[in-house]
């Protein structure tokens, strides 16, 4: 699903540059649930940024489902994140003057796919994350973790290829956060690829493989008996 | 452009401008303002346009009038302070040789300047009126409305030298009772016996008043042995003609005739309306010109000022501009829709304008109506103007939409995302 080589990426910060990502060889299958763990500022971030294609290497190759992504315009960025990729994000960023429900349709819109299918489906994967009756609620009106779960529910909408999560539960509660996770292997048990950044020990072990990235390597990747997250919630 | 005419798009508008409650309500303001300003200003100047106009109406504004006064300059062994008298024959040469002469009328009048007025008698009722000798010409110059049933003197009756009379309105409600029939009816006149022909009233104000009693030109020749004398002559240039230019060449045409030397200017007088409606002219001009500047500045002001809230917003918005691009928002998308938001709040406040500016309008036409004292007649404004300006604001509102739009088009995803 995910085939990446010899990544390289560099920031510029005035005269001096910074080297994030040193040379990256990495590809997850179909169906996989990976952890990417590390220290702060030792790339997870870009890692993921450039797998969903908001971001793009200064080398290497990176083929998503056998599509080679490079020198992508914007339009064609958008056009593939939409059709390919799910993001969730560690501040949710869900959109305030929009309903739990116009929230998940977003994607949907931007497939132009039409109101009623949009709503029907909407409504489908915000039940799916066990939000049915929230769905006219402002993201203000919701908790943390039922917006996290909304964010999820959006990812999934549009019904991408990989569901790429940076901290998804780094602003939340442990029991929150097993909650969030037992969604997540929920739509991983169901085929999605996803991978997930973290800094949680416990939240990796619900993974099915770890990566470890150090200094812009990847030092470590192994795979993990997983922890199912239902036990806790 | 497909997704302009899409109801979710509007949706997505819609929604945005329904978050920024406040914000949308002051940019609309100020461009509703100078929509509204604008159309009060111009429908006001189009009121006074109006009510000159209705002044000036029916009237022949290249019309000129010319009569006789002193020399001022000794010429050809004359002295000055010589009298200049106007006669038929001046009428006659002026009208062979000054070709830009539409018409000309010679007329007579007793009971202005010094001479006595005529006295009107019906039955046993008297009064002393203005009394007008006037060719059928006059009419084409100065138009009387003629009541039901009456005319205005003809060729016939100058001809013939007939004694019948035009009175004024006035002159009928004195002697007349309601419902009385005049036209037909006798009347006398300095002792001489006159037909009634018509009852007019004048358009417009002039120094005829609605009391005056015309009469055939020939008629009041004889009556008050004028000769050949005329009091002045009113005379109207062709269409095309500018009157100040043939107000000059027929005074230098009889200067000569009668030996007046060529820079006298007191030898004849006269007077035209056509510099006056040139001067209310060059005045409605100017206030039109006022309030398009006026008009235009505020609107630009308007606009500009919702360009700079726009702005100020998708900064605020960059966060939502950056999911939207994450979840597949192309950058055509994200310009197209604040762009619209631009042009739909522009196009929303520019109509409120006009429907306020309307109403006031309105309102003002419906209190001043056809009151006299106030120059204000049925202020309205051309739609014409109207849907150009409101175009205009369309116009701009996409122009300074740009600016907005490609600020959020300029954010890339990844910076608009990035955790603080
Ligand atoms: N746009 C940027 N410009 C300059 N430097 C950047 C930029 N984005 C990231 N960096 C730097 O790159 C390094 C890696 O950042 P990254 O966000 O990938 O780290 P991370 O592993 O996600 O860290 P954290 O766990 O704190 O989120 C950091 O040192 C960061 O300061
Ligand atoms: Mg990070």
């Amino acid at each position: 699903m995910i085939e990446i080589k010899d990544l390289h990426k560099s920031y510029k910060m005035g005269s001096n540059s910074l080297h994030v990502l040193k040379g990256i060889n990495f590809s997850v299958k179909e169906g996989e649930l990976v952890a990417i763990m590390g220290s702060s500022g030792s790339g997870k971030s870009t890692l993921l940024n450039i797998l969903g294609m908001l971001d793009e290497a200064d080398s290497g190759t990176y083929f998503l489902d056998n599509v080679p992504i490079k020198g992508l315009n914007e339009t064609k960025a958008a056009k593939y994140r939409n059709k390919f990729l799910g993001f969730v994000f560690q501040s949710f960023n869900l959109i305030n003057y929009k309903t739990a429900l116009e929230n998940v349709a977003l994607p949907l819109y931007y497939q132009r796919k039409n109101r009623k299918e949009r709503a029907e489906k909407a409504m489908d994967y915000l039940s799916k994350v066990g939000l049915a009756e929230w769905a006219t609620h402002l993201p203000s009106e919701l908790s943390g973790g039922q917006k996290q779960r909304v964010a999820i529910a959006r990812a999934l909408a549009a019904d991408p290829k990989v569901l790429l999560a940076d901290e998804p539960t780094g602003a939340l509660d442990s029991k929150t956060s097993y909650e969030v996770m037992d969604i997540i292997q929920t739509i991983n048990d169901e085929g999605k690829t996803i991978l997930v950044v973290t800094h949680e020990p416990d939240i990796a072990d619900m993974c099915k493989r770890i990566v470890h990235l150090k200094d812009g390597v990847i030092v470590e990747d192994k795979p993990v008996k997983q922890i199912r997250a239902s036990q806790y919630v | 452009m497909k997704f302009i005419f899409e109801r979710d798009t509007w949706q997505e508008i819609y929604g945005a401008i329904r978050k920024n409650k406040i914000r949308t309500i002051i940019t609309v303001i100020g461009v509703t303002w100078g929509v509204f300003l604008f159309v009060f200003l111009l429908g006001m100047a189009k009121g006074l346009d109006n009510s000159f106009r209705s002044q000036f109406n029916d009237f022949a504004t290249n019309t000129m009038f010319l009569w006789g006064q002193q020399t001022s300059i000794p010429n050809k062994g004359f002295k000055r302070g010589r009298r200049m008298q106007l006669t038929l024959d001046d009428v006659q040469a002026l009208e062979s040789k000054v070709e830009d002469i539409e018409y000309i009328a010679p007329r007579n009048v007793t009971g202005q300047w010094g001479t006595p007025p005529g006295q009107f008698v019906k039955g046993s009722k008297s009064g002393a009126f203005k009394i007008f000798g006037d060719y059928p010409t006059i009419d084409k110059v100065s138009k009387k409305k003629i009541f039901d049933g009456g005319r205005f003197i003809n060729e016939e009756d100058i001809k013939y030298e007939r004694k019948v009379c035009v009175i004024g309105e006035d002159i009928y409600k004195q002697f007349y009772d309601k419902d009385e029939e005049a036209v037909g009816g006798y009347v006398r006149i300095n002792g001489i016996y006159f037909k009634v022909i018509g009852v007019y009233k004048p358009t417009q104000t002039g120094f005829e008043g609605d009391d005056s009693i015309f009469l055939p030109f020939t008629t009041f020749q004889t009556i008050f042995n004028q000769g050949k004398n005329i009091s002045w002559m009113v005379i109207t240039a062709k269409a095309d003609k500018n009157i100040v230019n043939t107000e000059a060449t027929i005074k230098s045409t009889l200067k000569r005739m009668h030996n007046v030397h060529p820079d006298d200017t007191q030898a004849f007088g006269s007077f035209n309306l056509g510099e006056e409606v040139a001067k209310v002219n060059g005045f409605l001009s100017g206030m039109r010109l006022i309030t398009y500047i006026v008009g235009i500045a505020t609107l630009i002001a308007g606009v500009i000022a919702i360009g700079n809230v726009l702005l100020i917003t998708v900064k605020e918005r960059t966060r939502e501009i950056g999911v939207r691009r994450a979840l597949g928002a192309t950058p055509a998308e994200v310009r197209g829709q604040i762009m619209l938001e631009s042009i739909l709040l522009t196009f929303v406040a520019g109509l409120l304008g006009f429907i306020f500016g309307t109403l006031l309008l309105w309102g003002i036409s419906t209190i001043v109506g056809d009151n006299n004292d106030i120059p204000i007649l049925n202020p309205t404004v051309d739609f014409l103007a109207v849907g150009g300006a409101l175009l205009s604001i369309v116009l701009l509102g996409t122009l300074i939409g740009l600016i907005p739009a490609q600020k959020a088009v300029s954010i890339r995803p990844i910076e608009a995302l990035r955790e603080e």
